[in-house]
């Protein structure tokens, strides 16, 4: 059976689940290397551009028109897309500048004009279908083991 | 003579803990424009903190990195404690000591195995090396074992390697299980010829770039990552206290982070700066078994800060095994404050350097803070050895136009730079 194609993304976040599925190939890294095929994932090599593939594994909330285009672009690529962590699947704490009161949003405002960012940082679910969410922050180790253990298994 | 002539567009940077990218122009075999960018979007911290718990704040600012977690964990609480003045046990200080080794195990294992060993083998990833061959084969298992003794031993002390649950304000909220410590320590006793090998290995990397800046690192007699206070390789002895008034912070309009220099230069931090300015405090063990490295340093050699982070993976597992072999933990009560107000700074070397955290309290919760991340300080120093880079290639008879950005991420590389960590204390004065 040929590899899965997947890819694995960041957005607005701290890479902290990224770092966990790092710490998780310790122990992993072999047999889901037998069944996934690592092909867009920046954390692990460099790869040119991005193209179909099986599973999108997202992480972090989005920011701005420019992190809203790449999400819908990785969407219209994959099969399947998957929330990683907290950013991913609530917002927070990434969009804890929704709720800043007018004083510090006059404060960051030129940052958010300088840079493009949009009025609200949003979860992935409020621009994009997602198929399979994975709180927690870092994301929940069991619940990314009882996952990547499904979709390595060639009936599902 | 070839002429060059060209605009270079970096958008991603791939293996680096982040988002960062590069804008390069070359006019007649000359650098015109080096922007360096810190592309990743802000979650403002510095203003989201204000309002919250102190006892919260340790907690709450790990997020602004999930490589560096337990780094700002440590550094906020030392704020903290200065703050309100509060003293945490020396028992507190030794977990804490093995805290930060199982980071700088963890975290420079993932750069140097995961990030640069493919430069070295001219390969895309780790994952493609050759499993037929015996070396690379090797290279793989070492790369999971040596992260794994990292990870398990931040757990043991910190409850987790990322954004640990057990450290807070005046000591631990649990203690290393004695059952498990024995399993860390012979996962840390089996790993350790790894690491000597991957000493070997950077030792003969090909790399090389020599630059001429100040250095900056804490000094203390036992490598410890907590305290000491700081000098630089211009023979300057600056009290932590002190050390934020040495820097001027600098508005870069292109990154999204913010910049510094020390006495109107550009300067280093990190692994590096430690080597060059504090290896005399090493552990003697790993002073026997690297001596050959060591040979190399002090270095004005960048690449040579990937030799310095395998150094400091064999300092932090001999430092830790003596620390497990020698000490048993005692149940002590977490220490109180007493004092409800005042104003603090903590001051660590994260595994990319320098980390200074300066909290403001008033009745126990946050009025003010101010934190300056290594890749901040070393962002200025990157593009500049960036266009030393390029220039020095485009006066090379062998220049090769296709090699270019390749040559410029490994030096990227080279500096371990954390995006998640520089895109979060841009000063909200813009010019």
């Amino acid at each position: 059976m040929p590899k899965l194609i997947v890819g694995w993304f960041t957005f607005t976040c701290c890479e902290d689940s990224t770092i966990i599925f790092t710490e998780l190939l310790n122990t992993h890294w072999q047999e889901w290397t037998k069944a996934l095929d690592f092909k867009y994932a920046k954390i692990l090599r460099k790869s040119q551009g991005v193209g179909p593939m099986d599973i999108a594994f997202v992480e972090g909330a989005i920011s701005s028109q420019s992190q809203i285009d790449k999400l819908t672009q990785i969407r219209s690529l994959a099969k399947t897309l998957i929330a990683i962590g907290s950013c991913a699947c609530i917002g927070q704490p990434s969009s804890q500048r929704n709720d800043f009161d007018p004083a510090r949003l006059e404060e960051i405002k030129p940052i958010l004009i300088k840079f493009n960012y949009a009025d609200k940082v949003q979860k992935l679910s409020d621009l994009v279908t997602v198929d399979y969410s994975v709180p927690g922050c870092p994301m929940d180790e069991v619940k990314f083991i009882e996952l990547m253990n499904q979709l390595c298994t060639p009936s599902i | 003579m070839h002429t060059v002539n060209l605009d270079l567009s970096l958008e991603e940077i791939s293996k680096i803990e982040g988002g960062a990218g590069l804008d390069i122009s070359i006019k007649d075999n000359q650098v015109t424009k080096c922007e360096f960018k810190i592309t990743e979007y802000k979650r403002f911290y510095t203003q989201a903190i204000r309002g919250k718990s102190a006892a919260a704040a340790p907690a709450l600012l790990a997020r602004i990195c999930g490589t560096c977690s337990n780094a700002h964990i440590l550094a906020s609480l030392e704020a903290i404690e200065r703050a309100l003045q509060l003293t945490p046990s020396p028992q507190t200080m030794t977990l804490r000591r093995l805290l930060m080794n199982g980071l700088i195990i963890r975290d420079h294992a993932l750069h140097l195995y995961l990030f640069v060993l493919p430069d070295l083998f001219n390969k895309d990833s780790l994952l493609d090396f050759d499993d037929a061959n015996p070396k690379q084969h090797q290279l793989v298992h070492d790369a999971f074992s040596v992260k794994d003794s990292g990870n398990q031993l931040s757990i043991l002390v910190g409850g987790r390697s990322v954004h640990a649950p057990l450290p807070q304000i005046g000591g631990f909220l649990k203690l290393p299980d004695p059952e498990k410590i024995p399993l860390v320590y012979q996962q840390l006793q089996t790993v350790r010829p790894a690491i000597i090998k991957l000493i070997d290995i950077f030792r003969l990397a090909p790399f090389s770039l020599i630059h001429s800046v100040p250095y900056l690192a804490n000094q203390n007699e036992d490598y410890s990552y907590l305290n000491g206070d700081i000098i630089s390789s211009d023979g300057v002895h600056i009290l932590p206290q002190d050390y934020r008034s040495h820097l001027n912070h600098i508005c870069l309009t292109y990154s999204q982070a913010s910049a510094y220099t020390y006495q109107n230069t550009t300067y280093l931090v990190g692994a590096l700066a430690r080597m060059n300015l504090n290896h005399p405090g090493l552990h003697p063990k790993t002073q026997v078994d690297a001596a050959s490295s060591l040979k190399l340093f002090p270095s004005k050699n960048v690449f040579h800060n990937n030799l310095a982070q395998a150094i400091e993976i064999l300092n932090a597992i001999d430092d830790s095994l003596m620390i497990l072999g020698q000490n048993k933990f005692l149940p002590e009560p977490i220490i109180k404050p007493t004092l409800q107000s005042g104003q603090g700074f903590g001051i660590i070397e994260a595994p990319r350097g320098l980390l200074y955290h300066h909290l403001t309290i008033k009745d126990l919760i946050i009025q003010d803070a101010e934190i300056l991340v290594p890749t901040g300080q070393n962002q200025l120093n990157i593009e500049n050895d960036i266009k030393t880079l390029v220039n020095q290639k485009l006066k090379s008879p062998n220049f090769n136009q296709a090699n270019l950005a390749r040559d410029i991420e490994i030096l990227i590389r080279a500096y371990d730079p954390c995006m998640s960590c520089a895109s979060h204390f841009l000063k909200i004065k813009w010019c």
